[in-house]
């Protein structure tokens, strides 16, 4: 045994979890701990808000499946950081965090920097702890580690007392000691997810997806989570099955699969929308009902029986009760309905085989394939001289871009244009703030998403409000020599906010106008270290962002001047039934 | 004075949940009930008998939410171990009440003839009220706030029920 200190303790237990990089800004709380930093192997990203810490790491896990790991002193810090973790939580990101506390003596006089980190973010963790005593610490990182990437994944926070880690203090002094998988899990007597489906349930949903007539595969963030698209391709190509991805699935199932609807939901295309609202079968994996996607649930999906297989059992049933309920990972899960529908199918379990097997789905097939031809994403090109078309620019982004390029986004309307216009082949190429919806999101996400995957092209979409939310970070960005690049689509409003004020509060337009000029995006974007340029006109959208992905050691901003009264069709208004759905103005407005 | 709440109806179910005797843990399920927006109707926590552990019985508002959703999200909570869910016909239960009750000289009697017939205690005697305690089923102890009531109840408090249950009998 050798003796050492919490501090060194815990960095070395970051080390043994496999951390390569830790986001993060130090205070006084943390001080110890970011000595033995110097010497360590780990990599430190100094950002410029705790903020940007958070969305980092959320964007290295995004894009690598690999925790994110980030560390903040006490108090206004701890505070910063809570947004990313509530962030991560609802979208489900495996994520760390360690926060320094106040010295133990201290806990509850309202010292200096001290607020009740524990307490505040209890809601929004998956886990969170206060360790008391330095010996504890190796334990409770590699619970922390095992809690945030096993079941449904998910933020967990450490919160760490100033005297434990200080090698000043005797109370950090401790034994050093590594426990082992069998030690962690005993000591969590209380944690056991299901990971495999229950063997009768999987059989009974075969049998379901055997007589189902007008079946949809409704594909989810858990797909990604679970790494489970290389199966989920298997299922649909063996059944003919068509899947929609969801806002956290996109890329999960390729676009250019010849069954793949794309996306649902509120701005979801026409035919994914109608497709679920018209199934007898909705294939739920690793989705949560989330009302973005059902519309007034009552509403949804009516005539659809539903296999719901999620693995954190609290999913099933919270909105719509499943026929067939399924708890366990949805890559095993999806395995074993494979082989269930081969063995049900008798012969020799080939794809014929199971064809046979099936109702004659060439009706339903073309249902779909007419609405794809009628309701297309559609937008009015630009005439001369007007400001870009969003969608345009978007286009134009994909098409010159890498295939495998990753694309982060912010929230609002260029989140939904990127979400419907981007065409996602590979997993985890799409990365945003699904579930909470966080405007800022996108900039420290993709600086993330590029530490973890420095071989990818990383683009961030961003709107010009929440460019103004966590831009900063351009800063952290170009001194770590990380290059991404940002689009920001500066329309001079919260876009999606004024569209809800055009559509659903009498074009009254209320606090959502930014001015295209203030800031000035080139030369703030300079000031921060990155290569800037405006583009205003069609022609110059192209050449623009070939330069931008040619430059590589810096980061890059492209500001587009784009036109504030373009809105995000279709739409399913709030509140109202998906059968309601309002498709673009030139397709005929309100559908059917 | 605080009025207690009125006896628990069926929409109402007890909880036995099996906790990690350590801090926080209380808070953590009390808070989750308040956002998910259910609500507890009452609650008694105490360590069993081994160390390790507590028991959290809760008695829940289930027209609040469905009663599954309620256990799932709990089951959820890393230190809760174990939950189940007591139907009154298959378990014990019992709960504590204190009551100060007025008590002149002339209805002093009567109160001491209500406590001794629903085997209660009389806890303390002062000059014009007097302490009474009962430990019994809950639906008792309603019957006899019920009782008290008209002579006046000056101060009463009741712990929230704890249950186990039921054994199997040996024929
Ligand atoms: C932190 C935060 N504040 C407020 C909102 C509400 N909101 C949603 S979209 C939006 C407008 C975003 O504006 P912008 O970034 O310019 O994107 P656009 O919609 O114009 O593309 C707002 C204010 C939010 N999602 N997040
Ligand atoms: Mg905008």
């Amino acid at each position: 045994m050798t003796t050492t200190d919490g501090g060194r303790a815990l960095i070395k237990a970051l080390e043994l979890e496999g951390t390569e990089v830790v986001f993060g800004l130090p205070g006084g709380a943390i001080l110890p701990v970011y000595d033995p930093i110097i010497d360590s192997p780990i990599r430190h990203i100094l950002v410029r808000h705790e903020q940007g810490a958070g969305h980092m790491a959320e964007g290295f896990a995004h894009a690598t499946g690999r925790p994110g790991v980030a560390m903040v002193t006490s108090g206004p810090a701890a505070t910063n950081i809570v947004t990313p973790l509530c962030d991560a939580y609802m979208d489900s990101v495996p994520m760390v965090v360690i926060t320094g506390q106040v010295p133990s003596q201290a806990i509850g006089t309202d010292a200096f920097q001290e607020c009740d980190t524990v307490g505040i973010t209890r809601s929004v963790t998956k886990h969170n702890e206060l360790v008391t005593r330095a010996e504890d610490i190796p334990l409770v990182i590699r619970q922390a580690f095992h809690i945030a990437t096993t079941g449904r994944p998910g933020p967990v926070l450490v919160d760490i007392p100033k005297d434990i880690v200080d090698p000043k203090n005797p109370a950090s002094a401790m034994e050093w000691y590594w426990p082992t998988d069998d030690e962690v899990a005993s000591s969590l007597p209380g944690y056991r997810p299901t990971t495999k489906g229950h063997a009768k349930k999987v059989r009974e949903a075969a049998q379901l997806i055997l007589a189902a007539e007008r079946p949809v595969i409704y594909a989810g963030g858990g797909i990604l989570k679970a790494r489970a698209a290389e199966v989920l391709r298997e299922l649909a190509e063996l059944t003919g099955i068509p899947v929609v991805t969801t806002l956290m699935a996109r890329g999960a199932f390729p676009d250019d699969h010849p069954l793949c609807l794309g996306m649902p939901g509120m701005h979801g295309n026409y035919t994914a929308v109608t497709a679920m609202q018209e199934s007898d079968l909705l294939i739920a994996l690793g989705s949560r009902f989330d009302d973005r996607v059902t519309g007034k649930v009552d509403a949804f999906a009516p005539g659809a029986k539903v296999i719901h297989v999620d693995i954190d059992p609290a999913e099933l049933g919270k909105v719509r009760r499943p026929d067939v309920p399924i708890v366990g990972d949805c890559r095993l899960v999806i395995t074993e309905i494979v082989r269930a529908l081969r063995d049900l199918s008798g012969g020799d379990g080939s794809a014929d085989a199971v064809a046979a097997a099936q109702p004659d789905r060439s009706t339903w097939k073309q249902t779909i394939s007419g609405w794809q031809e009628r309701f297309p994403l559609v937008y009015e090109p630009s005439g001369p001289g007007d400001l870009l078309k969003p969608q345009y620019v978007l286009e134009e982004l994909r098409s010159r871009a890498p295939e495998d390029c990753i694309v982060a986004s912010g929230v609002g309307q260029h989140q939904m244009w990127t979400s419907q216009y981007w065409r996602f082949n590979h997993p985890y190429t799409w990365i945003n703030s699904g579930g909470l919806g966080t405007m800022g999101f996108s900039v420290p996400a993709a600086i993330g998403a590029k530490v973890g995957r420095p071989d990818r092209m990383v683009w961030a979409v961003d709107g010009d409000g929440c460019f103004q939310m966590t831009a900063q970070e351009l800063v952290t960005a170009a001194t770590e020599r990380i290059p991404v690049k940002v689009a920001i689509l500066n329309n001079a409003y919260l876009g999606m906010v004024r569209q809800w004020q055009e559509m659903f509060y009498e074009e009254r337009y209320s606090e959502v106008y930014l001015s295209p000029d203030l800031p000035d995006y080139v030369k703030w974007s300079e000031a921060m270290g990155c290569v800037a340029m405006r583009v205003e006109s069609p022609e110059e959208v192209g050449p623009a962002i070939d330069k931008a992905n040619e430059i590589d050691d810096r980061p890059v901003v492209l500001e587009f001047r784009t036109d504030a009264a373009e809105k995000v069709f279709p739409m399913v208004p709030a509140g109202l039934s998906n059968s309601d759905i309002v498709v673009d103005p030139s397709q005929g407005g309100g559908a059917r | 004075m605080n009025l207690p709440a009125p006896a628990p109806a069926p929409k109402h179910h007890v909880l036995s949940v099996l906790v990690e005797n350590r801090s926080g843990v209380l808070a953590r399920v009390a808070g989750l009930f308040a956002r998910r927006g259910y609500n507890i109707y009452s609650l008694a926590v105490a360590p069993t008998d081994d160390e390790r552990f507590s028991r959290i019985t809760v008695v829940v508002d289930v027209e609040t939410a469905p009663l599954e959703q309620i256990v799932k999200q709990l089951n959820k909570l890393i230190n809760v171990i174990k939950i189940s869910e007591l139907d009154p016909r298959d378990s014990v239960e019992r709960e504590l009440m204190l009551a100060t009750v007025k008590a002149l000289p002339d209805t002093r009697h009567q109160v001491i003839e209500l406590v001794e017939l629903f085997d209660g205690r009389v806890l303390d005697v002062g000059h014009d009220e007097m302490t009474v305690s009962l430990d019994d089923h809950p639906g008792r102890l309603d019957d006899l706030e019920e009782l008290l009531r008209p002579l006046g109840i000056i101060d009463l408090q009741r712990t929230g029920r704890v249950a186990l249950p039921k054994l199997e009998h040996a024929g």
